[in-house]
């Protein structure tokens, strides 16, 4: 069986998942049960300063999205940072970590943007053992009101400034958080960076109103006929992080930078997917809170079993593989060609595929072929844009099937070589040799 | 095993407790819950020109139907589904699918497992009849023209309320006391459960502008000749007023049953235990009637129910599904057999059957002179009904294969008059057709009488 054992900034932990800062987290109880379900680590969930704790609201945190038969597609929350003593919270984290000395427990910490609040919090962390620390920057509601969270994580200076703090008064790791609610990524992970982080991790959650309940037009979850944004997470949300970690993982600025991805990572595949984009280990909040902590065996096995199929004995043998492969529009390959097929034999002819290219696209696949109802792909018209693929209820019933010689559609002879739009006659400001 | 004994009959009243016969004729399907429906409606791919809908005999736009059902919109459901079939609650519950829409349904195709069309279209339509304040279609500004419409069947409601809705006033002449048609009298009374079908009745009246007459019977209380006088145009869908026989001595014997009849004192009885019911059944025929029969003779208590059918299951008419349902009762089918005598007491009373092999040979039917005998102390004919065209008297219609013979728009070879549902010639005798007929017997008479 394949080797999951991760070693993240040196803190290792049987597997590469971790329980991402959140409810799952929130005391020893839940990160004992989360431990004895086989989960590598948790960060714990965010510690404030001394003092009175934040209080959460006393009605509904969450709203949802769901897909058919009403599976969770995504998650939104109004939830602040913990609601209990930091003294507690500390004790807690001690007793834990020398029980499960095995498993990776780091601190999440927000407090406020003041050098002397960091000071004071940072000793009493080191003092738990736990194996770092993790930089809320990300809380995108309520924490950011009071410039908190978010309201940090979205001005690179303070990244930078606050990571230094921790840098100083801090010996172990420190991950930096990022929040994906701004325009482009990479300027807070530069700014973590430069401030001496030793990884980033992101995503945090999406500001996001999930429903309006249309009989008292509100926003869900409502409170007393109100409704605040919340924090969006889960299934629907991996797309937008997965982009963001590249966007960071490709960075020539941040390269090597080390990655903890997070955000809607439900199965193994999400996992080894979030891997091969350059994260060092992954972690999860939502499918946890959707099917408890049990997941993770799945999680394991899936993995394992794909990395021995892969012959992959660890997980380095396989992070970042796909970084270098996203790349900019402009460096496509505008000579690989493709057309749409349809296998006749799996086809169930629900004219699905006609209709999306019919109204919608090109017109290139027939509904009748010689007066009986029959669904194929036109070549001379087929510009191979995957649409039909993607609305096709039949899995691997329509494939996109690269073709070489002349293209039907444009009656062209297809460049077997590579180029791109750097050099393409149609661009005003094209090169003679290929940019790469 | 006991003796086959044919001196003694055991035909019984009150076979059953009261809460068995309230078990065994309650919902075939119970109707889908919300998240049932939802879910099930997920499961349609919203297809392009749609098979489904293109073999509802109403063509009902199914894909759109069930995705207003996925939206949470199930009175917009409704509407799409009454919009072409007036009376779709009833359809829901009796169209055998799997021959119609469900039989094409992309996903029987895929994985056997079609979208339930049938049952979410009952939980569209039973929502709307349960919650909608109002009758979902306005009639159009009064056109002042008077139409009769002889029968208050699924046939006839259909085109009444068609023509009602374009603004035409309506009279409908039933002969029975009860409006419905079949759906009152004929269908098996688990498919149509809690009174529904006057219910339906009512819903389908409530668009107004529909009255109607009970006990006139054409060609007994009034004549089609006095209606084309009185009325700017006639439509009759008077359905099959008669059975075939067997044509065998001692069919007038006690005991020898004609199953239409019994359904429909089943089906009009407050009193299910008050029904007289044998130990040993025997049904003669193979379609849906056949079928019912057994079924509800072997609910009200039957032990031995067979029915008997002359030909090989291919050639039954009844569906494979409503085949497979009578046998999941306990029903048993029993092929190539065909009556040959009655068997009776003293009292001429039904004791048994004598029936004999047949096989089949360039497509015609023989007996093979091999017999047996079945005891019974009820036979149940069940083979086929035809039109009475004592009704029309001497009107002039013509008839075609012993029905009325209409042109594709309904009319009947007599001006001003119409015709649809099991009384025409074609197709096959179902609810759904004689519902089509009828609309499009009322959108060719509101031409006719806008022109
Ligand atoms: C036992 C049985 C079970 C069936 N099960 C199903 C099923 O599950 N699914 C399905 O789709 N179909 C089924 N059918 C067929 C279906 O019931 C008929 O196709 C349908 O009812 C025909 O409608 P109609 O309006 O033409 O005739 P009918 O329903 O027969 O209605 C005719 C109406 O006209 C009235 N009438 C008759 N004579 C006169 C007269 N002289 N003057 C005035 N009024 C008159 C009658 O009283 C009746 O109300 C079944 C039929 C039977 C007999
Ligand atoms: C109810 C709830 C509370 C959360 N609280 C915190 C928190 O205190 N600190 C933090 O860094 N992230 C918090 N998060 C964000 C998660 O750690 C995680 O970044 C996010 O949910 C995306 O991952 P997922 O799609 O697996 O849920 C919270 C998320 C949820 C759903
Ligand atoms: S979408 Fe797929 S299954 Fe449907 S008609 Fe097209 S190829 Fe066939
Ligand atoms: S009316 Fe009958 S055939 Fe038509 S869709 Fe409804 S259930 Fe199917
Ligand atoms: S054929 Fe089946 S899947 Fe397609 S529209 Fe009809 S019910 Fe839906």
């Amino acid at each position: 069986m394949a080797d999951l054992t991760t070693d993240f900034l040196g803190i290792k932990s049987p597997n590469p998942f971790w329980l991402a800062s959140a409810p799952p987290t929130d005391k020893a109880y839940n990160v004992e049960r989360a431990f004895e379900a086989g989960w590598g680590g948790v960060v714990w969930k965010t510690l404030g300063s001394e003092g009175p704790p934040v209080v959460n609201v006393n009605g509904p945190r969450y709203g949802a999205i769901f897909g058919p038969d009403r599976r969770l597609m995504g998650l939104n929350n109004i939830e602040l940072i913990t609601d209990r003593s930091l003294e507690i919270n500390l004790q807690e984290m001690t007793e834990v970590k020398k029980r499960w000395p095995d498993r990776a427990i780091i601190a999440s910490i927000m407090v406020p943007c003041e050098e002397q609040a960091w000071k004071d919090i940072l000793p009493r962390v080191e003092e738990t053992g736990v194996d770092g620390i993790e930089l809320n920057f990300g809380c995108p509601h309520g924490m950011s009101e009071r410039g908190m969270g978010a309201a940090v994580g979205q001005v690179p200076e303070y990244i930078q400034m606050v990571t230094e703090w921790c840098k100083k008064y801090y010996s172990k790791p420190v991950i930096v958080k990022l929040t994906p609610n701004i325009t482009d990524v990479r300027y807070p992970a530069r700014a973590a960076k430069a401030g001496g982080a030793d990884a980033v991790s992101l995503i945090n959650t999406i500001n996001s109103i999930v429903e309006v309940d249309l009989d008292n037009f509100a926003p869900v979850p409502t409170i007393d006929g109100k409704g605040s944004h919340g924090g969006y997470c889960g299934p629907a949300v991996k797309p937008i992080a997965m982009n963001m970690v590249a966007e960071i993982a490709r960075d020539p600025e941040t390269a090597g930078l080390p990655i903890s991805g997070i955000g809607g990572i439900s199965t193994w595949k999400d996992a080894a997917e979030f891997i091969s984009l350059g994260c060092g280990n992954v972690q999860v909040c939502t499918a946890a809170m959707t099917y408890g902590f049990k997941i993770v065996q799945e999680m394991i096995s899936g993995l394992s079993e794909w990395m021995d199929q892969k012959g992959y004995d660890s997980i380095d043998d396989f992070v970042g593989r796909a970084a270098p492969n996203v790349t900019d529009w402009k460096y496509l390959n505008l000579n690989y060609v493709t057309k749409a097929k349809i296998d006749q034999d799996l086809c169930i002819k629900c004219g699905r595929c006609h209709i999306a290219c019919e109204d919608t696209s090109h017109q290139a696949i027939t509904d009748l072929v010689d007066g009986a109802r029959k669904f194929e792909v036109i070549d001379e018209e087929c510009v191979g844009c995957n649409l039909c693929v993607n609305v096709c209820p039949v899995d691997s019933c329509i494939t996109m099937e690269q073709i070489s010689g002349v293209d039907p559609r444009t009656q062209k002879e297809i460049d077997p070589n590579y180029a791109n739009w750097t050099t393409h006659p149609n661009n005003p400001s094209a090169v003679t040799e290929p940019a790469e | 095993m006991s003796e086959t004994d044919f001196a003694t009959r055991d035909i019984r009243t009150g076979r059953l407790d009261q809460i068995d016969y309230d078990n065994n004729f309650e919902d075939l399907h119970a109707p889908l819950s919300r998240h049932e429906a939802m879910v099930e409606a997920e499961r349609c791919y919203f297809c392009y020109d749609a098979p489904c809908m293109t073999a509802c005999p109403t063509s009902i736009d199914i894909p759109l139907f069930i995705r207003e059902i996925a939206a949470d919109n199930p009175s917009g459901s409704a509407k799409t589904i009454l919009n072409q079939n007036i009376l779709g609650g009833m359809c829901a519950r009796v169209c055998p699918t799997e021959t119609l829409c469900e039989e094409v349904c992309v996903r029987e195709e895929a994985e056997g497992k079609p979208v339930k069309i049938g049952q979410l279209q009952r939980y569209a339509t039973d929502h709307l009849m349960a919650t909608a304040k109002e009758h979902p279609f306005k009639r159009a500004a009064s056109t002042g023209k008077r139409v009769a419409v002889v029968g208050a069947g699924p046939a006839g409601l259909s085109c009444a309320h068609r023509l009602a809705m374009h603004g035409h006033d309506v009279t409908i002449f039933e002969a029975r006391a009860k409006a419905g048609g079949l759906n009152e009298h004929g269908i098996a009374a688990y498919k149509t459960t809690h009174n529904f079908a006057q219910l339906e009745v009512d819903f389908v009246l409530g668009i107004g502008g529909i009255e109607i007459k009970n006990n006139q019977a054409l060609g007994r209380d009034i004549s089609v000749e006095q209606l084309r006088d009185d009325f700017d145009a006639v439509f009759i869908g008077v359905g099959l007023g008669n059975t075939n026989d067997l044509g065998l001595e001692g069919e007038d014997n006690d005991g020898c049953l004609d199953a239409v009849d019994y359904i429909e004192k089943l089906r009009q009885t407050d009193d299910l235990s008050s029904l007289p019911v044998g130990r040993d059944v025997v049904v003669i025929g193979g379609g849906m009637t056949a079928i019912d029969i057994a079924i509800q003779t072997k609910l009200l208590g039957a032990e031995n129910v067979t029915i008997a059918y002359r030909r090989g299951q291919d050639g039954m008419n009844a569906s494979l599904y409503e085949q497979e349902l009578a046998q999941t009762h306990g029903v048993v089918i029993r092929h190539w057999l065909q009556p040959t005598a009655l068997i009776s007491n003293d009292a001429n009373e039904i004791t048994g059957i004598e029936l004999e092999y047949t096989s089949q040979e360039n497509g015609k039917l023989s007996g093979t002179g091999e017999k047996i005998k079945l005891e019974a102390d009820q036979v149940f004919k069940a083979i086929g009904q035809k039109f009475d065209s004592s009704v029309l008297s001497d009107a002039g219609i013509e008839l075609e294969a012993r029905r009325i013979k209409i042109t594709e728009d309904g009319k009947t070879s007599l001006a001003k008059v119409w015709a649809g549902g099991d009384c025409v010639a074609g197709g096959e005798d179902l609810t759904v057709e004689s519902v089509e007929d009828g609309k499009l017997a009322a959108e060719s008479i509101h031409a006719f009488l806008t022109r």
